[in-house]
């Protein structure tokens, strides 16, 4: 038991490790406000083409999304990260991961919104149009904000999915959580920081499980 | 464009390392079944073991579901297997990569096959104990199979979503895919095997991928 609270929950190393896991969670919430915002933009994109009547970019959407879906995030990073520069592309630690992060992210948003676009009944589109919108009016004022409603928890728990993800942004030497903790184990000789970052996202991330779980029973229970 | 074929596309780099590319995909397609059988099995158990309504049991399994969802696989992973050692508990690299998404697939499954069991109404329980089939027999016989029925689409998504996750063993130095690559490519200072790694993981998901798409459109939720 002392073995386990000198291993694991030692409070003299966490004060040492303290600044270095701030300066990590900073990058980690840096990070997520990045990547998160991107990766929804370019999934309404994602999705907006893929309502469009153009059998070639409709094919095209497809395979985008099954393409960025099928690649572990991980692997999408490395090869961002180290591929990339040979053709003379640099993009830094932090423009590999928000490149990486899109590819990835876009496709899953992507399919999520067009789920949620196909869901709102044709009549509204046919409603809202004979009222004279544009199409554009249409899809903006009309379609989007039932579509959205109607993935919220969808939505909700692909975030959470992304904002976990940042953790592999450490393996390309991006200074977020999981990699100051990582630092700071080696400099300290102790696992306390690595305990403590796993602590930090759990006080974190908690509340949208919590929130995610509710929306699930829900959902399935309205099957 | 000799000299991009060169460099991301070398036969004679990739002809080197295939060999050991093919063995990394068989180390993830184990790794993969492995996670997949243990995870969906415990988080069964789990959801059954929930059902019996032991108040005590039940709060310890919602808090660790929720700890588990809320953890990004890569924090346990590293955990597991730097942590750990520190308190004297070694494993593996692949238990480490193994136990930590087994544990976070047992998670979501139990929350997913919790929400089904919640989702059979309930007069089929009454009605199943009323003919004198016990508590088990209700729960076996009447209500699991029906809802399983409801939870495999999101089931199979998830599950495919965490087998991805077995790339993040490379992290840790398990021999898959993505370590086979990333250690061929520091080796020959080429690309080209991140690209033969990617290619695999294409033809390893991409059918998954497909077939989680056909599982959604096959077992729709009706609204």
């Amino acid at each position: 038991m002392e073995a386990l609270i000198r291993g694991f929950f030692n409070f003299d190393i966490l004060a040492q490790a303290w600044p270095i896991l701030l300066a990590g969670f900073w990058m980690t919430l840096l990070l997520t406000l990045a990547v998160v915002p991107l990766g929804f933009a370019g999934g309404l994109a994602v999705a907006l083409a893929s309502t469009t009547k153009n059998f070639f970019v409709r094919a095209v959407v497809v395979g985008y999304v099954d393409l960025f879906r099928a690649f572990p995030a991980l692997v999408l990073l490395m090869l961002v990260a180290y591929g990339l520069p040979f053709l003379d592309i640099r993009l830094g630690a932090f423009g590999s991961v928000a490149l990486a992060f899109f590819l990835n992210t876009s496709s899953y948003y992507g399919e999520i919104l067009r789920a949620g676009i196909e869901s709102v009944p044709r009549g509204q589109l046919e409603a809202a149009r004979s009222t004279g919108l544009s199409a554009l009016q249409t899809m903006a004022w009309v379609v989007l904000p039932q579509a959205v409603r109607n993935v919220v928890p969808d939505l909700i728990s692909n975030t959470l999915e992304v904002i976990k993800l940042t953790s592999i942004a450490s393996v390309v030497a991006l200074p977020e959580l999981l990699h100051a903790a990582r630092e700071a184990q080696a400099l300290t000789y102790n696992a306390t920081p690595i305990i403590a970052a796993g602590i930090i996202y759990l006080v974190c991330l908690w509340p949208l499980v919590r929130l995610l779980s509710r929306f699930e029973h829900r959902q399935i229970a309205l099957h | 464009m000799g000299r991009f074929a060169d460099t991301f596309l070398n036969w004679a780099v990739m002809a080197q390392y295939a060999p050991r590319i093919l063995e990394g995909t068989w180390v993830t397609i184990r790794l993969a079944l492995a996670v997949a059988i243990a995870g969906i099995a415990c988080g069964l158990f789990l959801s059954v073991l929930r059902a019996f309504r032991f108040r005590a049991i039940n709060v310890l399994i919602v808090f660790a579901v929720d700890v588990l969802r809320a953890l990004p696989p890569l924090v346990i992973i590293i955990a597991f297997y730097f942590a750990l050692p520190t308190v004297g508990v070694r494993m593996s690299a692949w238990v480490s990569t193994w136990l930590a998404l087994s544990l976070v697939l047992m998670a979501f499954s139990e929350e997913i096959f919790w929400a089904g069991i919640l989702a059979v109404p309930r007069g089929q329980w009454e009605a199943a104990r009323s003919t004198g089939l016990s508590f088990l027999q209700t729960l076996r016989d009447v209500v699991l199979p029906q809802a399983v029925r409801l939870t495999i689409p999101p089931l199979t998504n998830r599950t495919i979503a965490i087998t991805k996750n077995t790339a993040l063993g490379a992290v840790v130095a398990v021999g898959e895919i993505l370590y086979q690559a990333q250690s061929a490519y520091s080796f020959s200072y080429n690309p080209s095997p991140l690209l033969l790694g990617a290619a695999a993981y294409l033809i390893l998901f991409i059918p998954v991928v497909c077939f989680g798409r056909w599982i959604e459109t096959r077992f729709a939720w009706k609204r």
